[in-house]
């Protein structure tokens, strides 16, 4: 019964030291302001997204639009912050499959253990080595551009690393003697999976997710760049990129601001995460 | 010797997997090649399809293509008419190999220098300027990277053609772009791991008996310093490829990334199937490559196999 309250402390002094690392909260305090302005921009953004505005098509950026307009005469930021909904909406549920994939994936290897276990490992190692990108064009391709496809195909590729890491700590906790006594007691399986590997992976699994969000977000930015994921008229920073892209010269400011949240986002993302990690995980940072 | 025959050997079943895979997927590709906006008349279209065999069930057809693939066939390629699929991909695979080859290579005379470099001077300016770099090399994608290249070098200076192949200069942005990106992460890994080991025993012992500080800074604490590094280089070329998507299609590169794209548009089948395998096996050879890499740098790998 020792181990939540040993949890709990850990875990005040792990907020005490990530107060200290200024980068990694204020990249906070800023994801926190991109998400909410995102998530609310259905309510509080200056034009509907999809409202065009021939007579004012292609402007530079004004008072009465802030970022300029499109070809179509949409309101750039207005699209960016659609965009942005649909971007963080993607990075968060496709990091929930990933999680629940890997986490599941690197317990049971680790309960199974022996050659099972190594069998499994050894699935991980080799499809990481496969070109995931593909994987994924071609998932969206076979099963639609709709989004809960494109959450599952980016998900669905993205758990190896968790499962590794899942793995090695459930492997570390499965020998320890909080789970042998545990065992003893009579303790099921799933209770003691439930009871002591969960909030003993708690850490682990927060710093990664945290840093498998920028990633599954670039994935999809990625394949929407491509025209292969989030289709017209929705629209994702990916595609805002690939439409300021092709016609930077003569509109540059449709690239530079999706191109600069996009990766002020991804920026604050790792920093959170190296900084979670600093804190909460000091064993395994590289400092 | 053995063991690259092993290594070589796991392979097999590897790929036959990734055929089996791509190949039901591909298959499951709704809108055939041959949907055109006027529809075919049906006895046309079976015909077409008798012709590459596609009236099959399934799994014969994935039965034949695996024979046809061991002897290195890799079938017709059905919106490029007497063509074969070998053929299409061999007059690309050049240009992406060598954008490859070009990137790869700029990735690491630019990213090992510049993490030696920034672990030689911890929290100096020589290691927060450029490691400060490299954070922004992280997170800014390759596509967004190429545009704002291209708008500066291009439009803006004029120093070099915004698009199109040919000539060595068309090589400068798509390759630098590239290239940029991979050191990036390359430069942090090799100042991480040369940090690690300097403070090691060992180098200790080689400071302490008198070995000048040089050599034991690139003989003794590099070398296995850059095992991460070159372990590293297998995950960087599958980064390198699916980057080369996007930027084969953002310069008008006509290598195999775009290739790749252009098949999934046109739903063509055995492209988008011999793409995916001559991807897929180039990345197990690359694992390999780097692998054997390690082995070499490091004496305790190579005998623990």
């Amino acid at each position: 019964m020792s181990a939540p309250v040993v949890e709990s402390l850990a875990s005040e002094s792990g907020w005490q030291r990530f107060r200290r690392d200024r980068a990694a909260v204020w990249s906070g305090w800023f994801l926190i302001a991109v998400t909410a302005v995102c998530f609310l921009s259905p309510w509080i953004s200056p034009y509907p997204y999809m409202a065009q505005d021939l007579a004012h098509s292609a402007a530079a950026p004004s008072f009465a639009h802030w970022l300029g307009t499109d070809l179509l005469g949409r309101d750039v930021l207005s699209r960016l912050l659609q965009g942005g909904m649909i971007s963080l909406f993607v990075g968060l549920i496709a990091t929930a499959v990933a999680l629940a994939v890997g986490i599941c994936y690197g317990v049971l290897a680790a309960e199974v253990g022996g050659r099972a276990e190594d069998a499994m490992m050894r699935f991980v190692d080799i499809v990481s080595t496969l070109p995931l990108t593909l994987i994924v064009i071609l998932c969206t391709v076979v099963f639609g551009q709709n989004m809960p496809m494109i959450f599952l195909a980016v998900g669905g590729v993205s758990w190896l690393t968790m499962a590794r890491i899942i793995r090695n700590q459930t492997r570390e906790m499965k020998s320890s003697q909080f789970v042998q006594a545990a065992e003893s007691l009579g303790q099921t399986r799933w209770g003691i999976f439930r009871r002591h590997y969960l909030p003993n992976l708690a850490g682990t699994i927060a710093v990664c997710a945290t840093l498998t969000v920028p990633g599954v977000m670039l994935l999809e930015a990625f394949v929407s760049f491509l025209g292969l994921g989030v289709k017209a008229p929705m629209t994702s920073w990916g595609l805002m990129i690939k439409e300021g892209a092709d016609i930077m010269e003569e509109c540059p400011w449709l690239l530079i601001s999706p191109s600069v949240v996009f990766a002020l986002t991804l920026l604050s993302l790792n920093f959170l995460g190296d900084g979670l990690r600093d804190a909460f995980d000091p064993r395994s940072s590289r400092k | 010797m053995a063991y690259v025959l092993r290594r070589l050997l796991e392979m097999v079943p590897v790929l036959l997997i990734v055929v089996a895979a791509t190949f039901f997927l591909a298959h499951a590709v709704p809108g055939g090649p041959f949907d055109k906006d006027r529809p075919l008349p049906a006895e046309v279209k079976a015909r077409l399809e008798k012709y590459y065999g596609l009236d099959q069930p399934l799994p014969i057809q994935l039965g034949n293509y695996v024979v046809n693939l061991a002897q290195g066939d890799l079938g017709p390629s059905i919106k490029y008419p007497g063509w074969s699929v070998r053929e299409v991909i061999g007059s690309r695979i050049g240009v992406s190999a060598s954008l490859g080859l070009v990137s790869l290579l700029l990735a690491v005379l630019i990213g090992v220098p510049v993490g030696v470099l920034a672990a030689s001077r911890p929290n100096s300016w020589l290691d927060r300027v450029p490691m400060g770099f490299t954070l922004v090399g992280i997170c800014v994608p390759s596509f967004v990277l190429g545009p704002i290249l291209a708008l500066i070098f291009s439009l803006g200076l004029g120093w070099l053609p915004p698009c199109g192949w040919g000539s060595a200069i068309h090589f400068v942005l798509p390759a630098c772009t590239l290239g940029l990106i991979t050191a990036a992460p390359l430069a942090r890994l090799t100042r991480g791991s040369l940090m690690e080991v300097r403070s090691l025993d060992y180098v200790r012992t080689a400071r302490a008996k008198g070995v000048p500080p040089l050599r034991v800074w690139f003989v003794h604490a590099l070398r296995n310093a850059l095992l991460p590094v070159v372990t590293y280089l297998g995950p960087a070329a599958a980064g390198l490829v699916s980057g080369s998507f996007v930027i084969e299609s953002l310069f008008d590169v006509p290598g195999m990334g775009r290739l790749f794209v252009t098949a999934i548009i046109n739903r063509d089948v055995m492209l988008i199937l011999g793409t995916t395998i001559v991807y897929a096996a180039a990345l197990l050879f690359l694992n390999l490559a780097a692998d054997l890499a390690n082995a070499a740098l490091n004496p305790k790998v190579a005998r623990s196999r």
